[in-house]
């Protein structure tokens, strides 16, 4: 039962905070025919296609019918699956189990978000209780400010430690075309940025960006024919436990991210994660985030990440590099975020990653986040599992 | 395809409003049924796909609301935002990957929450079409007003799918509208968008419904009566209402051929004992009867006029009253899937089809059945 | 043949969209009891024992219907702060939300889950994670959220 699932071609717009030469749909065209041009395949090739993004932000319901011209979905299946944040890993997993169940052999995952077209915070204060929630929920800004405010609290990290991420996925993003940001900038610019929710600033928060991803996924047949370097989906899972903003447990590693980690490791037989991944594609909304939620991955102790990252382990030089793209630091079209995250790990393992790449990488992680701290995880290497 | 069963199906009454209760509690009372029906637990759940819409929740994320009802605790989990066929048709295509021996699958909508027109207008493209005030009941209105002109099929035609489906209603314990009626009632009743009048349409609904997936491993060791899913297919047609003809439901034709394919189905209306299909309108029983080839193209004035597809005849449509008597958006498709594995068991009681073996199920999403998703199902 | 430049324009709509969401008979449960007799109700899992505010039917863990209402302090622990300066748009409203105002996260006495609501103090310089605080309920009580204005800071009271 079931067949291997590779990623043989990905497709991404140059990200930006407005496309105003485009519509929706001829955002999600780019991506698309992108991604089949990196793959050299044609529309027709296309066995079924499957989209996610947040409705509320465009005003648009039934997304996935509205871009069938953009989708290259005319005449085929087409499904749409939406989780919030987690959207772009969600379609990533959705793309893997069309082809592992064999029913269909290549297949189309999109993701994209026209976040200039929104009103972002608005939106996303819908997705909490109308009644017990919404009156205080200021959107995830606010939402990630509590959280940060309680690691400071609980692991004793400064927002000077928090800083060094930003300044990190900043840097790297400089080496990558797509992303939206591409400045440099230093822990003393991120401090000094305006206060946005304490204590949350503006340079420690993911941008809000137009962009779209599209990635080919395709069964071990085709993909032998399609790809010299096929990316292989090694293992994925998802965890999203929680219904209230608060309900999350309070003590630990991230949870949703520490168990979606371990279910990966445990099933891919990996037991030394700092060591055996090569580079980690993460998503991190919030500086804080990014730097707490290392040890969720199991590649520290709990409380540990600032070592890790003021050692330099995770630079592109050092032992585990985290987020080479530049990370949703850089770039955040919220629909396709985390579908960003593993193509750029797909990109990795086959080599394909130009001025970002990892030097022989060769087995990748790719994060996703969303709604009230839920995650996805997916695992991807270069040679096939077994 | 590997076998796969149906081994466990809940819904909810489908009502007008239901005010006492959020969607939350709706998903879990399906849920409940779902599993006290497989006599499993949710520990036996490997993983979990909601169905839920942004725009008919009121809420960004709709599935948050529903995380602790679906009983995805600890458990992979994920959303399709489109009809529960396809909700149920990723769920299938999990366990078919060999990661998982069982889903759920579970949908919700409150459609007294919200308003249908707005909501409905929203699938219509922004910048072109939704000042002209499209809804579902007004684009309906166009396509059948396109496809009665195209084969002369006439609304007394059309009327009597809406008798028929009320009537075998009376039979269904879960359905919202069951009634009497006659053409004449169809024909005087209140103008909606013409050609459509209020006794062709569906009503707003609130409910849940609940399936259980199973490998064959699985589901020979907890039920003796599976319901096996022997074919399926799902297409989408092009979305500009101008940019498809919409007397031809070109979609379902190559979804239900799929379906058709991988059952072995060479003849659907001598082949299929009993159909669950999506009339959201009237008009629609008689146009997607078409689609799925129980009829020659155009003819689906005649099928009905003839009563081969009432509940006593060759091919008994919608015993179970059909989305004219229930029409929770999202979960109606599931429901149509949960009604046929009730024929197949035997479960009916008195809107058992005898001796139902083969059956069919089907569910659209988008604006005039943009996408259809086509069922085959067999004990 | 020249190319001729189209200018590149955007339509601007809002969208006013009217729901009519159930409370609920557990949400209903708590709305009363803040509006009769300004008080706070949770719900406790009979398997578990976690005890839930706001209440709810399912607890998620365990995925037990539940029915166990609890009464709960009025005062709890600061959990967790943050102090809103960036003015956004209320999808309530339709308006901008006044900013800059304070909210965090409170364990409130009886209960295991936090419960989010207003903090009367806006300046995060004042506010520290372990401060005890207690709820200020409004004079005329509808029977909403809203009915509990904000959490003030108990001074004399045990910091953690």
């Amino acid at each position: 039962m079931g067949q291997r699932v590779a990623i043989v071609g990905t497709g991404q717009t140059h990200h930006r905070s407005s496309r105003k030469d485009v519509n929706g749909v001829e955002l999600i065209q780019e991506a698309t025919s992108r991604a089949l041009e990196d793959a050299g395949l044609r529309r027709e090739d296309i066995d079924a296609v499957i989209i996610g993004n947040m409705d509320h932000f465009e005003g648009i319901n039934y997304v996935d019918m509205w871009s069938i011209d953009g989708n290259g979905g005319l005449h085929k299946p087409v499904m749409k699956v939406t989780t919030g944040g987690t959207t772009g890993t969600t379609v990533a997993i959705a793309g893997y189990y069309h082809i592992a169940s064999g029913l269909f052999d290549t297949v189309l995952a999109i993701g994209w978000e026209k976040n200039s077209e929104s009103d972002t915070t608005a939106a996303i204060i819908t997705c909490a209780d109308p009644y017990w929630e919404r009156p205080t929920f200021g959107g995830a800004v606010a939402g990630l400010a509590g959280t940060a405010c309680e690691y400071m609290h609980r692991y004793g990290i400064t927002e000077r430690d928090a800083a060094l991420i930003a300044v990190r996925d900043r840097k790297n993003a400089l080496k990558n075309p797509y992303a939206h940001l591409r400045k440099e900038i230093t822990v003393e610019d991120v401090l000094k940025s305006p206060m946005l929710a304490y204590p949350i600033k503006l340079l420690d928060i993911c941008p809000r960006t137009d962009g779209a991803c599209a990635v080919v996924f395709a069964s071990e047949d085709k993909a032998k024919k399609i790809a010299d370097k096929p990316a292989w989906v090694h293992q994925v899972s998802s965890r999203h436990n929680y219904t209230f903003l608060t309900d999350i447990e309070r003590s630990g590693r991230m949870p949703t991210l520490y168990e979606a980690c371990m279910e990966v490791y445990k099933n891919a037989g990996i037991r030394d994660p700092l060591h055996e991944l090569d580079v980690v594609e993460m998503y991190t909304p919030s500086s804080f985030a990014g730097l707490v939620w290392i040890d969720a991955l199991g590649v520290c102790d709990e409380g540990e990440a600032v070592r890790l990252v003021s050692n330099g382990v995770t630079e592109m030089d050092g032992e585990l590099p985290i987020n080479p793209s530049g990370g949703v630091i850089s770039t955040n079209c919220i629909g396709a975020t985390g579908l960003i995250r593993v193509a750029e790990a797909a990109m990795q393992v086959s080599g394909k990653a130009g001025e970002h790449q990892i030097e022989g990488a060769k087995l990748a992680l790719a994060t996703g986040f969303g709604g009230c701290s839920w995650s996805d995880v997916l695992l991807i290497g270069s040679s096939k599992p077994n | 395809m590997e076998r796969v069963a149906i081994i466990g199906i809940g819904q909810t009454k489908y009502e007008r409003e239901k005010r006492g209760e959020t969607s939350a509690d709706l998903v879990f009372e399906a849920v409940t049924k779902a599993l006290n029906d497989a006599k499993i637990g949710i520990e036996d759940i490997d993983n979990v796909v909601t169905v839920s819409n942004d725009f008919w929740d009121g809420r960004t994320i709709s599935s948050m609301a529903v995380t602790d009802a679906c009983g995805s605790y600890g458990k992979n989990v994920s959303t399709v935002e489109g009809d529960g066929t396809f909700g149920a048709f990723y769920g299938l295509m999990r366990i078919l990957s060999g990661s998982f021996r069982s889903t759920l699958v579970v949908s919700h909508c409150k459609g007294s929450e919200g308003s249908n027109h707005l909501i409905t207008n929203a699938i219509f493209n922004p910048i072109y079409e939704r000042a002209i005030g499209l809804d579902s009941i007004s684009s309906s209105a166009l396509q059948a007003r396109r496809y009665m002109e195209k084969y002369g099929v006439t609304e007394e035609q059309c009327a009597l799918a809406s008798v028929k489906n009320h009537k075998n209603a009376k039979d269904n314990p879960f359905s919202q509208i069951a009634m009497d009626i006659c053409v004449e009632d169809v024909m005087n009743s209140k103008a909606l968008s013409d050609p459509i009048k209020l006794l062709d349409s569906s009503p707003i609904s609130d409910g849940a419904c609940a399936i259980i997936l199973a490998d064959e491993w699985m589901a020979k060791r907890v039920t003796t009566r599976p319901a096996w899913v022997k074919g399926v297919g799902h297409s989408a047609d092009a979305y500009n209402l101008g940019d498809r003809d919409l007397a031809e439901p070109d979609a379902l034709i190559r979804a239900a051929q799929k379906a058709y394919d991988m059952a072995g189905i060479q003849e659907p209306f001598r082949e299929i004992d009993v159909a669950e299909i999506y009339d959201a309108f009237s008009y629609q029983e008689l146009l997607w009867s078409e689609g799925l080839g129980f009829c020659e193209r155009g003819k689906g004035g005649r099928l009905i006029e003839s009563g081969k597809t009432t509940k006593e005849g060759m091919l008994p449509i919608n015993p179970s009253g059909g989305v004219l008597s229930a029409h929770p958006v999202l979960v109606a498709g599931l429901a149509r899937i949960a009604e046929i594995t009730i024929q197949l068991r035997g479960e009916g009681n008195g809107r058992q089809v005898d001796g139902a073996k083969i059956g069919l199920a089907h569910g659209i999403n988008g604006a005039c059945g943009q996408a259809h998703c086509v069922w085959i199902l067999e004990s | 043949m020249s190319r001729k430049k189209y200018p590149l324009l955007t339509i601007s709509s809002e969208i006013e969209l009217p729901y009519n969401y159930s409370l609920g008979r557990y949400g209903g449960r708590l709305v009363t009891e803040l509006k009769h007799n300004s008080r706070i109700v949770g719900i406790k899992c009979p398997e578990c024992g976690h005890v839930y505010v706001p209440p709810r039917r399912v607890c998620g863990k365990c995925f037990i219907e539940m029915d166990e209402f609890v009464e709960i302090s009025n005062s709890g622990i600061l959990q967790s702060f943050t102090v809103v300066y960036f003015s956004f748009l209320d999808p309530e409203t339709g308006k901008k939300r006044p900013v800059p105002y304070g909210y965090g996260r409170i364990k409130l006495d009886g209960a295991n889950s936090e419960f989010l609501c207003f903090l009367e103090e806006s300046d995060f310089e004042k506010l520290k994670i372990g401060v005890r605080v207690e709820a200020v309920y409004n004079e005329n009580r509808v029977g909403s959220f809203k009915d509990i204005k904000y959490f003030k800071k108990v001074e004399d009271g045990d910091p953690s």
